[in-house]
């Protein structure tokens, strides 16, 4: 067991930094380079000046292995160095975004957990059934609905129509102003719409999974047994069944680690959300470089953190790895 | 009248908060309420004191003296005096300095305090744009002297003189400013200012309708929307300070004839092109000057729409239909260019398809390239590397655009990218930069307007309009030439229609 830690983890710390030098070279390879934030050209502002400045103030005009290197000397003391765009340091940006991506989405996959695990294991119990097709459907429209679409929608109904939910943000404007318990329910209101909207099509996802998995499952030999020893029918799926369909719902859980930090671009644009998803697609679309490689190397390392976790959780789970090459 | 509290939408993030250092529009936009220059424009477009109360223009234009007002603070109390006149000057030469400014002040030979409120700033020619140039953001040299300028903290924190004090910057979320109440014209009337950032402008649409904002800038389509939108807000039209033009790079074999530039001018309908991409919101180009600037020659005449005399002229200069695959030819060379365009901006975008439908029915074959920005302009124009192209220019006030014309600002980077080489013209910008005298000057770019308009370097296609929105409750919202917002500070909400307050 310990070995097969060691490896693992031995095996992700190569591919992490291959992953950091992969990131490092796409950026610089891609066509166009730094742009001021301006997106219109003025004829009194001469941009390119500013650029050729910008370069050989942080080295960019110097050889690809020069720069790596400086990056990589710098990452070593961990410092991500600063935004070209504010110049504020990477990590700060960082830190200041993650606590919003990181809400939203925990709160999210507790949903789709939370409601995605019965519901799929309902379809399955009642296999086609009237509520089973209906579950389909349902699941079917969700996995094809563009998540920006519903965001609008839901917008204009509980915000613009109705008045109940704010449209956009996570804060109130006069958000300083509020109490304690009064901040605390404004954000809440704010994360409504995100939260219910980014649910909905990984909860069709997932309740199709655990369908799918238990009616594998239930199939099995052992299940019949445990019927067989006159267990209830609840007992048969919950304690016997529902466990073992699980096994492969936390490969999926470990999997989506990243997505938790990763947030989406389109998504919080929509919503106005100061997230991590906006902050790399910005960074990347201005070719802001510290800012892409402090977010790359931060959704590497999570991505290898959750397929390790989800290693060791498979481990825990299942007997037959745990106990893989003994005797 | 004093109280409640403005709330503007921002696509985008403000960067830095230093006049010098940002080029955003977001950042231009919260700076302009913390800042002042020493002249600035009022509602009518006149050249009016700002920092300075008045101004000597000495010696042909090689000298101009500024008296500074004496009764200027900065947000933390200190006097704005001289020195800081020449502090920002040097900032601005400064080649560690991260700033795109410069440009406007290359011709300077020296600027001098001649006592705390005096300032002589000398030229080495004369420079009619000078003045107008003096209208960037003065920095508080006591803050910034002896640290690094690209990365001080004062660049999220600013101390200016202008007459809205920066409260709290929310990096993505929103910008909180509070009104100076020492502000030397006169406390402005609206307590507080919000730039909230919202980057997509659907739904900064819905916000406004349901009066989480208060102002934004709309495009056509959203303009013509229901009136239901527009329940608590007035709408605004007025033309911008900025043209779209189709460029053709002139050192293509393909554009160097005049007849052929002028048969693909008279082969685009500019009334479809404006009624569909602008929803008639615009104004048909003949040159380089918007219609409200002084330079602007209205007797300028449009190149007519007809095709029928455009394929004359291409057949004139040899370009015909000879194996009758419905592309012209020459030499066994088939009429096709590529046109680019950057991402992200719609209507250029819609402008390209529609002209490509346009020269398709004369015989000639465009493909359209959609770009993103920052590959756009690094990997093709700063290179050159087009056949034509569709873009805008945002102007200045004055009408000084040497910099997009004159033979000596080609090569990378420069912005004379379609290179347009022409002794006659280059001799006007030169004369036109150089006379102070408003007559004469206007003369010289109306001649200019009409030389643009016969040689076609660029087909100047359309003026858009500014199309802003305010909130009902907001009175004494005056637009002038200058558009909207020049007035700020008279702006005010009567008691009983205030609906934000600020805590004590």
């Amino acid at each position: 067991m310990a070995r097969y830690l060691l490896h693992r983890l031995g095996l992700a710390w190569v591919v992490w930094v291959g992953i950091t030098w992969v990131t490092f070279f796409v950026m610089r390879l891609a066509p166009g380079g730094l742009t001021a934030g301006a997106t219109e050209l003025s004829a009194r502002v001469s941009a390119h000046e500013q650029r050729k400045k910008f370069m050989a103030l942080y080295d960019l005009d110097k050889p690809w292995y020069v720069q790596y290197g400086r990056w990589l000397k710098r990452f070593s003391r961990l410092d991500f160095g600063r935004s070209f765009k504010d110049d504020r340091p990477v990590l700060e940006k960082i830190a200041e975004r993650l606590p919003n991506t990181l809400l939203l989405n925990v709160l999210s996959l507790g949903l789709v957990l939370g409601l995605g695990v019965p519901l799929g294991v309902w379809a399955a119990v009642q296999k086609d059934s009237f509520l089973d097709r209906a579950v389909s459907i349902f699941v079917f429209v969700g996995f094809s609905t563009p998540s920006f679409w519903l965001a609008l929608l839901g917008m204009t109904l509980f915000g613009v129509r109705w008045g109940w939910l704010p449209l956009s943000g996570l804060h109130a404007l006069n958000a300083e102003e509020l109490s304690f318990w009064g901040a605390r329910l404004d954000t809440a209101r704010h994360l409504v719409l995100p939260v219910f909207i980014s649910a909905f099509t990984g909860l069709a996802g997932l309740s199709r999974f655990v369908r799918n998995g238990l009616l594998e499952v239930i199939r099995q030999d052992y299940i019949r047994t445990a019927r067989a020893k006159g267990l209830s029918e609840f007992s048969v799926i919950g304690r016997h069944a529902l466990r073992n369909t699980l096994i492969p719902v936390v490969t999926i859980l470990g999997l989506s680690l990243p997505e938790l930090i990763g947030g989406g671009f389109i998504f919080e644009t929509l919503f106005a959300f100061p997230g991590m998803g906006r902050l790399g697609f910005e960074a990347i679309m201005a070719r802001d470089f510290p800012v892409v490689m402090g977010v790359g190397t931060l959704a590497a390392l999570l991505t290898l953190a959750g397929n390790f976790l989800a290693d060791l959780a498979y481990a825990l789970v299942d007997p037959r790895i745990r106990l893989a090459g003994k005797p | 009248m004093t109280g409640d509290t403005y709330v503007e939408a921002s696509l985008g993030d403000p960067s830095r908060l230093n006049p010098l250092l940002a080029s955003d529009s977001a950042s231009g936009v919260v700076n302009g309420f913390l800042f002042n220059g020493l002249v600035k424009y009022d509602g009518n477009l006149l050249l009016v004191g700002d920092l300075a109360k008045s101004w000597e223009v000495r010696n042909k234009g090689l000298e101009i003296l500024f008296h500074l007002r004496p009764d200027v603070r900065w947000h933390d109390g200190v006097p704005f005096t001289a020195e800081d006149v020449v502090f920002t000057y040097e900032r601005l030469r400064d080649p560690r300095v991260l700033t795109p400014y410069g440009s406007d002040f290359a011709l300077v030979q020296s600027v001098e305090t001649l006592g705390p409120h005096e300032v002589r700033v000398r030229y080495k020619e004369p420079f009619a744009p000078a003045l107008e140039s003096w209208g960037m953001g003065m920095i508080p040299r006591h803050i910034f002297q002896g640290a690094d300028f690209n990365t001080h903290p004062a660049n999220r924190a600013p101390i200016g003189t202008g007459p809205y004090k920066l409260v709290q910057f929310k990096t993505d979320e929103k910008v909180v400013l509070v009104a100076n109440p020492d502000y030397f014209e006169g406390r402005p009337k609206i307590d507080r200012v919000v730039i909230r950032v919202i980057p997509d402008s659907s739904v900064q649409f819905l916000e406004l309708r349901n009066q989480s904002i208060d102002f934004m800038g709309l495009d056509p389509d959203q303009y013509k929307a229901y009136d239901s939108f527009f329940e608590h807000h007035n709408k605004f039209r007025y033309p911008s300070f900025s043209y779209t033009f189709l460029g053709f790079n002139l050192k293509r074999a393909l554009f160097q004839d005049v007849r052929v530039r002028r048969a693909l001018a008279m082969a685009l309908d500019k009334r479809e092109i404006i009624d569909g991409v602008l929803l008639g919101m615009g104004r048909s180009a003949t040159g380089p000057f918007p219609p409200s600037s002084w330079a602007f020659d209205p007797s300028v005449p449009e190149v007519p729409f007809d095709p029928e005399r455009s394929k004359a002229l291409l057949a004139e200069a040899g370009w015909r239909d000879t194996d009758g695959d419905g592309v012209l030819d020459k030499k066994g060379q088939p009429f096709s260019f590529t046109v680019i365009t950057n991402q992200g901006n719609k209507l250029r975008e819609q402008t390209a398809v529609i002209l490509q439908a346009h020269l398709a029915r004369i015989g000639v074959r465009v493909e359209v390239r959609v770009l993103e920005w920052s590959s756009f302009i690094h990997d093709f124009v700063d290179k050159s590397a087009f056949d034509a192209i569709i873009l805008g220019w945002n102007l200045g006030r004055d009408p000084d655009q040497y910099l997009i014309w004159h033979s000596s600002q080609q090569g990378e980077g420069r912005y004379n990218f379609v290179g347009y080489q022409r002794a006659q013209a280059d001799a006007l910008w030169e004369q036109g930069r150089r006379t102070f005298d408003l007559s004469q000057r206007q003369a010289i770019y109306r001649r200019l307007h009409r030389l643009l308009a016969d040689d076609l370097p660029y087909v100047f296609l359309y003026y858009p309009e500014s199309l802003p929105t305010v909130h009902k409750r907001f009175q004494n919202v005056k637009v002038g030439p200058a558009g909207l917002g020049w007035n700020f500070r008279e702006w005010f909400v009567p008691k009983k229609y205030q609906r934000y307050r600020l805590a004590a």
